[in-house]
């Protein structure tokens, strides 16, 4: 077995005309936290969705978990966490509903789903809200505990869609906590962000422009790669000659 | 497919709308309001009708008409009017629906001629009332007549009329009304809130995580539809429930039959919500798309408020295609008339083919990609 969780080959979705991902290849190794970095609209989504089974690719490939995505997306969806851009708990479900809700679809047993219930929510210290409902929750604790959540079969992989927009930077400074904990328990995480100063949490990180990955490497090598001070101003000399927007 | 995660989510829906007050409101206290509604309010049969009476003749036979009207119960006299200039303004304010005018001399030639004219006018504004009120005031003078004639001409053939309404004597307005609420309800509560219910997962977002989950499209469906295929078949119950015990409705066929029919149309309508969600983006598309495509004809051209003869053939078809237009004969056929399957064997295999054609279509059209 080789110790490549993601291997991606030319990996390409076109709409209509337009190419939002651009033939990208590259590989994840097992454990590693893999940023995929890029301004909105470069194509990371649609790249990130193509690997968790929502889109289908154009052209090219890709295995996650051993398995191929386009032939036995089953394989791979029993393999893989996923935290949406959007809030993917149930807001009028209690935390532990919510929990009980994902360890069934997932196919875990009742005990196990109890067992790991009680584990989340000591570590997140929410045990006083166990039966609270999710909506009533602040935004920063609904998103560490979907994190956990996604994490709660066990998958060799979590993908993660700009999992800390729209939180305060102290929070999502405990959010990365989380995440560097899974990764040391030998979870792959890869997740698709546009602050920066993230990139510098990761091990190594891709930036997409237009569709195509520009770079892919450890934060300092892409650094030194481009002469540049911090992974900001590296984002801004690799997006500034093909678009404006960043 | 896999009962594991099937029920687990079928939790999980059942949790939604026990915690959603709206829902449940649809669920049982519309079906409640509109059993009451219809029951109580809207009825056909007209008691104690205002009417005015010009009476030029003031003999035994027009007085004796006028009593037998009044002691039918169906009238009462508002108005004696002594000049037929008062009758436009009796109709005008309102206060009458309908005027008896006696010319002078009716007895007398009725005695001597056998024969005398009698003018009734009614308030046509409102046609459905005059209709009706027009009949029981024809239905009363026959009969007054056949008693005159009785007593005095012998000899001569009469036609003795003898009416019956066949399956409902009384003519109780519940009995056409309860059929139609609950082909109403079951597709209110199958087909719209099972198309609102996919579309608030997919605007919320909460439909990607299922999708990206190893949850199969037919089960997420089938999580989807059963709860409130339960729950839309309980709110029928309550239904037939409440016009049996407080309207006397019955069930004159088999309850097995009524029951077996009842899923067989949710089926129809689960598929059609399901159909619509695949369409509709957000909730409020859904909840137009079947308020307007389903309910609205469904009320409007299935011949449940208008007859359908009665339509111009452009709607007949139309109608055709409403699954209601062939589910309400089968649930009056069962309840009011106790008839079978031999009788309503293609109204069940329209239904039949209906569910399949639907089924199909939701599920090659239910995307388990986002695309």
């Amino acid at each position: 077995m080789n110790n490549d969780i993601i291997s991606v080959r030319q990996l390409t979705k076109k709409f209509g005309a337009f190419k939002a991902v651009d033939n990208i290849s590259f590989e994840v190794k097992r454990g590693e936290i893999f940023g995929f970095l890029g301004a909105n609209g470069a194509g990371k989504t649609t790249a990130l969705k193509m690997l968790i089974g929502l889109l289908t690719p154009t052209s090219g490939g890709a295995t996650v978990a051993g398995y191929d995505v386009v032939r036995q997306p089953d394989r791979v969806k029993q393999r893989i966490g996923y935290m949406s851009q959007r809030f993917s708990l149930y807001e009028d479900l209690t935390i532990r509903e919510n929990i009980r809700l994902y360890g069934g679809i997932y196919g875990l047993a009742n005990t196990e789903i109890r067992e790991k219930t009680t584990q989340m929510l000591e570590k997140l210290d929410l045990k006083a809200q166990a039966d609270t409902l999710v909506g009533s929750l602040p935004l920063g604790w609904r998103q560490k505990l979907s994190f956990t959540v996604a994490l709660l079969h066990d998958p060799g992989v979590v993908f993660l869609d700009e999992p800390t927009s729209g939180v305060d930077p102290l929070t999502r400074r405990q959010f990365w906590d989380l995440i560097y904990e899974a990764a040391h328990q030998g979870v792959t995480i890869m997740a698709t962000t546009h602050y920066m100063d993230e990139a510098e949490y990761c091990d190594r990180v891709s930036i997409m422009v237009d569709g195509r990955i520009e770079v892919l490497d450890t934060p300092r090598n892409v650094k030194s790669q481009l002469g540049a001070q911090t992974m900001d101003e590296a984002f801004r000399i690799l997006a500034r000659p093909q678009t404006t927007t960043i | 497919m896999n009962l594991r995660r099937l029920q687990s989510f079928f939790i999980k829906e059942f949790r939604h709308i026990l915690r959603d007050r709206r829902t449940l409101l649809i669920l049982f206290g519309m079906p409640l309001a509109q059993v009451l509604l219809f029951g109580f309010v809207l009825s056909n049969e007209i008691k104690n009708a205002d009417i005015a009476v010009l009476d030029q003749s003031k003999d035994t036979e027009s007085i004796a008409l006028t009593n037998k009207l009044v002691s039918s119960g169906y009238f009462r006299v508002a108005r004696t009017l002594e000049s037929a200039r008062d009758l436009e303004p009796a109709f005008r304010s309102g206060k009458i629906k309908m005027a008896f005018v006696f010319p002078p001399g009716f007895g007398h030639q009725l005695a001597h001629e056998g024969n005398a004219p009698l003018q009734i006018i009614a308030d046509a504004s409102d046609p459905n009332t005059a209709t009706t009120l027009m009949q029981y005031a024809q239905a009363i003078i026959q009969d007054f007549q056949l008693d005159r004639a009785g007593a005095r001409t012998e000899g001569r053939a009469i036609i003795q009329v003898q009416t019956r309404m066949q399956y409902n004597p009384e003519q109780k307005a519940v009995f056409t009304f309860v059929p139609g609420v609950i082909t109403l309800i079951l597709m209110l509560v199958s087909a719209m809130m099972t198309s609102i219910t996919i579309a608030r997962e997919k605007e919320l977002g909460t439909m990607e995580v299922l999708l990206v989950s190893p949850l199969q499209p037919l089960e997420i469906i089938l999580g989807k539809t059963s709860p409130y295929l339960l729950l839309s078949l309980s709110s029928t119950v309550l239904v037939i429930f409440l016009s049996m015990a407080i309207f006397g409705m019955p069930i004159r066929g088999s309850l097995v039959l009524l029951a077996m029919e009842c899923i067989l149309y949710t089926f129809v309508a689960l598929s059609l919500g399901i159909f619509i969600s695949t369409r509709a983006k957000d909730q409020m598309t859904a909840m137009f798309m079947s308020a307007l495509g389903l309910l609205m004809p469904t009320m409007l051209l299935s011949g449940f408020i208008f007859p359908r003869e009665s339509m111009p053939w452009v709607l007949q078809v139309i109608g055709m295609a409403i699954p209601a237009t062939w589910f309400n004969p089968i649930v009056k056929g069962v309840m009011i008339k106790g008839v079978g399957l031999e009788i309503l064997w293609f109204e069940t295999l329209v239904l039949v083919g209906m569910a399949l054609f639907f089924m199909f279509l939701s599920l090659r059209n239910f995307k388990d990609k986002l695309e």
